[in-house]
């Protein structure tokens, strides 16, 4: 997959490009974005899919000015009009899916439909429980049973990955603990900033997904003036890398026709 | 060489280690009796003073949702230490300044215990430890770049006599810096800073601070000391570092026989073993520089984790991180290591893992009163014979080492207060 370096605001964001068609820009998780995933392919058949990694993550740099999901959001709206985009679907999961949030309410005109896969950025319930369980605060195999429907193939083998391999997935880890932290997987005025989004939204979420709800969907969807929800099972929180086909089927009838299966 | 003595004010009522999975951040304060509580802060407090009665130097630190250090707001002791005490320095090591949120706080704290203390302060200040991050709800990516920044702060709103200044930081922002009381000390408290890897050495040198480590061993410790003097040399401070900017922190335990040092040297490896914290809270994601964790996946371990494994008193010593037998052995095992460091002034002796492994083990009390402390400060001038002549203290240690050789500890040894007797 082509990848190339855009300087933007004092990053050097990698930009990863694939596929013709109607735009779509793809916000990855807090993981990092790996093109030799299966999605990638499919959902690139017949779209331009433009996917950079956020700064901090891949091989995109981070400036001292970066902290928060927000900011990100206003290098990629800068990227859209480096791109000359006047318009684009935006898919983004988990964190990708906060910052696209982020960027509609900002340039709602931006953005013509949005699907959020798993997204987090708002806080739903009490002061005295988390709306995300503390990713921070479990053990690693513990994480790993909520976070997928199938731990077992998630698995990653570190002696089969180079250092620069590895070195991403740290830094990856890094940069999402500092976007995340503090107020923990949410900014506290974007549900007040999501009744200006004005494409319609998809909600997708894994069936499995022990870190985003049922109920915390529920409540973030009904921020948005034009939001629907839907499940994909035998997923958990990637439901992109772990169910691809159903993913980019659901995805696809919804930038394509608006369909919600 | 300055000898200090160092509690952590733990709590050693602690169900067996594995009936919870950490001793910090999660272990449920409904564990914790505020009468024997109580009990062990005045405990504690008097070993500090018996200590200075000794001679030696009073340090203590701070931490957070952890029953091995129940001292979460350390300025409150050292406020009652600065009253207490009468003539030992004070060495708070340290403020974790990463995670407090308000420097121009810390300082007016400092200052505040300087002025009670009249000039005894040594304002320590630390990143923070890992597991901490989560007590202090504290970001553990830039945490570095917040304590440098919180320090430049601290020291000017020390040393800002006229007035108001502002701030407009990175991390931190104020619009009218004016503490009161001003230091006691001037322009203000000698400033220490720990590490444990050469990373950050460098720079505790070009500022001229002491640069404290603690239980790196060997080569751990050359490695710090190397970088620090590096940075001490190419700030252009001169080719001399002095060894008084220069501290380890060590178990130590001596005893006039070989049974009894072994008996005592288990004791505090408490201290080691004591320390069960799970991974997710030992390592968050940025407290480590990524090579660091790319090392780590690589199956690399903390020297200190390994060897807490299998922690032993031999073990201990071999990697110098713990001195422990007769006087003679003691003095050995710490030349062993001074000489391969390049030299210190302070010895800072982690005295606290002995008392609840005291408590533990059921050998109780007599333990404390003729533990690890005055012994080991008996040692220590000693040493610092071969160096920088007698002074004083010396003079005091010589006596302390005699009475040792001779069997009769408890005449130079304050005996603590009849209450904590069994």
């Amino acid at each position: 997959m082509p990848r190339s370096v855009i300087a933007i605001a004092g990053v050097e964001l990698e930009l990863f490009e694939q596929g013709e068609g109607p735009p779509i820009l793809f916000l990855h998780n807090g993981g990092g974005f790996f093109p030799e995933q299966p999605f990638v392919s499919l959902l690139s058949a017949r779209h331009r899919l433009i996917a950079p990694s956020h700064p901090g993550f891949g091989r995109s740099s981070l400036p001292d000015w970066i902290d928060s999901a927000d900011d990100i959001a206003y290098v990629h709206l800068e990227l859209m009009d480096r791109l000359g985009l006047a318009q684009a679907d935006i898919v983004g999961c988990s964190i990708g899916g906060w910052i696209a949030a982020e960027l509609a309410t900002k340039s709602p005109e931006r953005v013509r439909r949005l699907v959020l896969v798993g997204p987090e950025g708002v806080k739903i319930g009490p002061p005295d429980k988390l709306d995300i369980p503390d990713i921070y605060a479990m053990p690693g195999d513990e994480l790993e049973r909520i976070s997928y429907h199938d731990p077992d193939i998630m698995q990653i083998d570190p002696s089969r990955l180079t250092d620069e391999e590895l070195a991403i997935i740290v830094r990856n880890r890094e940069t999402t603990a500092l976007l995340v932290w503090e107020p923990y997987m949410h900014n506290p005025k974007l549900r007040h900033r999501l009744h200006r989004v004005t494409a319609p939204t998809l909600f997708l979420r894994g069936e499995s997904d022990g870190l985003v709800s049922d109920a915390y969907l529920a409540g973030y969807a009904r921020l948005l003036p034009n939001a629907r929800v839907t499940t994909i099972k035998a997923a958990g929180h990637a439901p992109h890398v772990e169910q691809p086909d159903v993913f980019v089927r659901t995805v696809l009838a919804f930038l394509e026709t608006g369909a919600v299966s | 060489m300055k000898a200090w003595h160092f509690s952590e004010n733990a709590y050693p009522y602690l169900p067996p280690a594995d009936q919870y999975d950490s001793i910090r951040v999660s272990l449920p304060n409904r564990i914790y009796d505020p009468e024997k509580g109580a009990a062990l802060y005045d405990r504690f407090l008097d070993e500090w003073l018996i200590a200075e009665d000794e001679g030696m130097e009073i340090m203590l630190n701070e931490h957070h949702q952890t029953a091995t250090c129940v001292d979460p707001a350390a300025p409150l002791v050292l406020a009652a230490l600065a009253r207490l005490s009468k003539k030992a320095r004070l060495l708070i090591l340290g403020n974790p300044i990463a995670n407090r949120r308000q420097p121009v706080r810390v300082a007016e704290e400092m200052a505040m215990v300087d002025v009670l203390s009249r000039g005894r302060l040594e304002a320590g200040f630390v990143r923070g430890v890992p597991y901490e991050v989560l007590p202090a709800n504290s970001n553990p990516v830039r945490m570095n770049e917040r304590e440098w920044e919180a320090l430049d702060l601290i020291v000017k709103a020390w040393t800002t006599h006229d007035g108001p200044f502002s701030h407009e930081g990175r991390f931190f922002h104020y619009r009218a810096v004016n503490i009161w009381p001003r230091c006691y000390q001037q322009p203000h408290p000698p400033i220490w800073i720990s590490t444990t890897s050469p990373s950050g050495a460098a720079h505790v040198g070009a500022r001229g601070f002491v640069q404290a480590t603690f239980l790196t061993g060997f080569d751990g410790t050359r490695a710090i000391y190397d970088a620090y003097r590096r940075g001490w040399r190419e700030a252009g401070r001169g080719e001399d570092v002095p060894a008084h900017r220069l501290a380890y922190a060590a178990m130590v335990y001596t005893a006039p026989n070989e049974a009894d040092a072994r008996a005592g040297a288990e004791k505090l490896l408490w201290y080691i073993t004591s320390n069960k914290v799970p991974p997710h809270f030992a390592n968050p994601p940025g407290y480590v520089p990524v090579q660091g964790n790319v090392a780590m996946l690589r199956g690399a371990e903390h020297p200190l984790s390994a060897f807490r494994k299998s922690a032993s008193v031999e073990g201990a010593i071999e990697a110098g991180i713990m001195f422990a037998g007769t006087p003679d052995q003691v003095h050995r095992q710490m030349k062993k290591l001074y000489d391969h460091v390049g030299g210190f002034g302070h010895l800072l002796i982690m005295g606290q893992a002995r008392v609840p492994g005291a408590r533990r083990d059921g050998a109780g009390h007599p333990d404390v009163r003729q533990g690890a402390v005055p012994e080991a400060q008996g040692r220590i001038p000693r040493y610092d014979d071969h160096r920088a002549g007698l002074g004083p203290s010396a003079k005091r240690g010589r006596a302390v080492r005699a009475a040792c050789r001779e069997g009769e500890q408890r005449r130079v040894i304050n005996p603590l207060p009849p209450r904590y007797a069994r």
